[in-house]
């Protein structure tokens, strides 16, 4: 990657009024994709009801704004309650699915890029075919499978299925090819074993991996909804997403929850993309430069 | 101890590494494949399984529903292919270049939607597509002299909403593939071109897009899977699997109708797996034609 480039791209001279029309161009672009946002969160702001009979838009007649939706979703009451029930079970199994996965897919990838052994090869290509597959074909089998196994409405059957995620192995197994072997030997010389050698050598070297697949991985679990909408039937298990979408109702009772819920649901997420944006841009390029 | 030792040779020890891939692979992947295949093959009710041989898809070869639901996901991908493919591209060419300023912060700007939850980014755009003269789209056709337009429940402009709702979400994403991809470009190819006098669209056409080349088949493989595989999108435009004569319903959306919401899972299975022919065909296609496979062989 190195350091900054001058000109890189070098596609056109630089000059006062290409800059002003390339920057101009983001600006547009940038207001384009706020635009949504900031619409949902002036909305919030009003009766839920609003939304239901007016639909959205910008609206920035201040006078009539009211703090109601963010009240009833800080003040003590059932649809408070509920809302920080989804949050919190989202942010419970966002935390184990991202430790589960990261460790899991830690391992699988260290013995496929640190050993030479003959499955190797064919066991790496079975992960890059599990990708061939969109999830959406197999979460019918899977569902029924759920059942047999009695995993439905709980938690393992929701995160089972994806901890071994083939792009988080295959990215963990892109960093670590790069690394140096000669450190495994020096240290089997020592006496360390294998395992000893995985956890307390390689690990800690491996640290700006795990970083950017936390990110991804949070964001994904965060954000996931379709697995877990079949397999949780309790409402007392909802996480964030699937509790939002029963709020949307044919009469809008709950709109004013749904609202200030939404907005408040992406800020954990924002905060952690503006802590680690570098990470995350890392985190999610590996497969397209390789290609 | 005689197990322990062998456990902690370096023989066994990659195969206890990758032992929860294996695990994985077989629990959550081949037998879930194969059961949707056999499932093809039958009718499955309460308590009594039937091998109809291939009648689900004889019957799905009628089904106009079926039929529907394969055009709409087909256009919603070609539109996702012309749409997230170029642009993109064009835009991370733009900003690694020296012509925009505050790089950081438009790159994190783009990103923002990808973030939001599709619940919560469906909704926004469901209630901005309303029918009501009052919602943003109906505001904004008014400004133009036109009259509002129930936007959701007519084919063309259920389309537009649903392509515009996925612009906003992945533009970002893509140029950030794209990015990568030009970081990957040596400056000094574009230094020599400027020697020999090659002009900007000549350096864009003849260094950067053939060198681009690799990730934008990694984008487009992604983009076909996506675009054929796309669901939720349309569940949330609709706050629902049902949309007016189904102008929303996805190949998926039919899937989940006919196996979830009927519990017809034979029949459903069947559309699964012509969705999955469907979309490794046409990428084993497009990475032919592209010349993927050659590459790795020379």
């Amino acid at each position: 990657m190195g350091g900054k480039k001058k000109n890189k791209g070098g596609m056109v001279q630089n000059n006062g009024v290409g800059t002003v029309l390339g920057t101009l161009l983001f600006a547009v672009l940038g207001f384009f994709v706020l635009f949504p946002v900031l619409a949902g969160a002036l909305a919030s702001f009003r009766p839920g009801i609003e939304l239901l009979r007016r639909g959205l838009s910008i609206n920035l007649d201040f006078s009539t704004m009211t703090l109601n939706n963010w009240k009833l979703l800080f003040t003590p009451n059932p649809d408070s309650r509920k809302y920080f029930m989804w949050f919190k079970n989202s942010m419970i199994l966002t935390l184990v699915t991202v430790v589960l996965t990261l460790v899991i897919c830690y391992f699988v990838a260290y013995g496929l890029s640190m050993y030479e052994y003959k499955l190797k090869n064919l066991l790496f290509f079975l992960a890059i075919a599990t990708m061939m597959v969109p999830f959406e074909i197999l979460m019918l089998p899977l569902y029924q499978e759920m059942m047999d196994l009695h995993l439905m409405n709980t938690s393992a059957g929701v995160i089972l299925p994806g901890l071994c995620s083939a792009s988080t192995i295959f990215f963990f197994r892109q960093y670590m090819i790069g690394l140096p072997k000669a450190l495994l030997d020096a240290a089997r010389i020592d006496g360390a074993t294998e395992y000893g050698i995985c956890i307390k050598i390689m690990l800690p070297i491996t640290k700006p991996a795990f970083a950017s697949m936390a990110i991804l991985s949070t964001m994904g679990s965060w954000n996931n909804m379709l697995w877990p909408m079949m397999v949780f039937r309790d409402a007392k298990k909802f996480t964030l997403p699937i509790g939002l979408n029963t709020l949307i109702t044919p009469y809008g009772n709950d709109y004013d929850l749904l609202i200030a819920g939404s907005m408040f649901g992406i800020i954990p997420i924002f905060i952690v993309f503006l802590c680690f944006q570098s990470y995350f841009i890392e985190g999610m390029t590996v497969g397209a430069v390789k290609g | 101890m005689k197990i322990k030792k062998f456990l902690y040779s370096q023989k066994a020890a990659p195969y206890v590494f990758v032992l929860p891939f294996i695990l994985s692979f077989a629990i959550f992947w081949i037998y879930p494949l194969f059961s949707t295949v056999k499932m093809s093959f039958q009718t499955i009710l309460p308590g009594q399984v039937e091998w109809v041989g291939l009648d689900n898809y004889t019957k799905l070869l009628k089904d106009s529903t079926f039929f529907t639901a394969i055009k709409n996901s087909f256009t919603y991908m070609v539109w996702t292919l012309i749409l997230l493919i170029p642009f993109p591209m064009l835009f991370a060419v733009l900003i690694d270049s020296n012509l925009v300023k505050a790089k950081g912060f438009w790159k994190g700007v783009l990103y923002l939607p990808a973030l939001t939850s599709v619940v919560i980014s469906g909704m926004l755009f469901r209630l901005m597509f309303s029918e009501y003269p009052t919602s943003q789209m109906n505001i904004l056709l008014q400004k133009f002299g036109f009259d509002a337009i129930p936007w959701l429940k007519q084919g063309s402009t259920a389309m537009f909403a649903l392509l515009l709702l996925a612009c906003w979400r992945w533009t970002g994403v893509n140029m950030l593939y794209f990015l990568s991809g030009l970081k990957g470009i040596d400056g000094a190819l574009y230094e020599s071109a400027e020697i020999d006098g090659a002009n900007g669209w000549q350096k864009f056409w003849n260094i950067t897009m053939p060198l681009l080349k690799p990730t934008t088949i990694y984008v487009l493989t992604i983009s076909v899977y996506a675009g054929l595989a796309m669901f939720l999108e349309s569940y949330m435009l609709w706050s629902g699997n049902t949309s007016p004569k189904n102008i929303g319903l996805t190949i998926v959306g039919y899937l989940y109708k006919r196996g979830i919401e009927r519990n017809q899972l034979g029949y459903a299975s069947a559309v699964g797996l012509v969705l999955l022919v469907l979309a490794l065909v046409i990428n084993v296609v497009q990475l032919i034609c592209n010349g993927t496979f050659k590459k790795e062989e020379d």
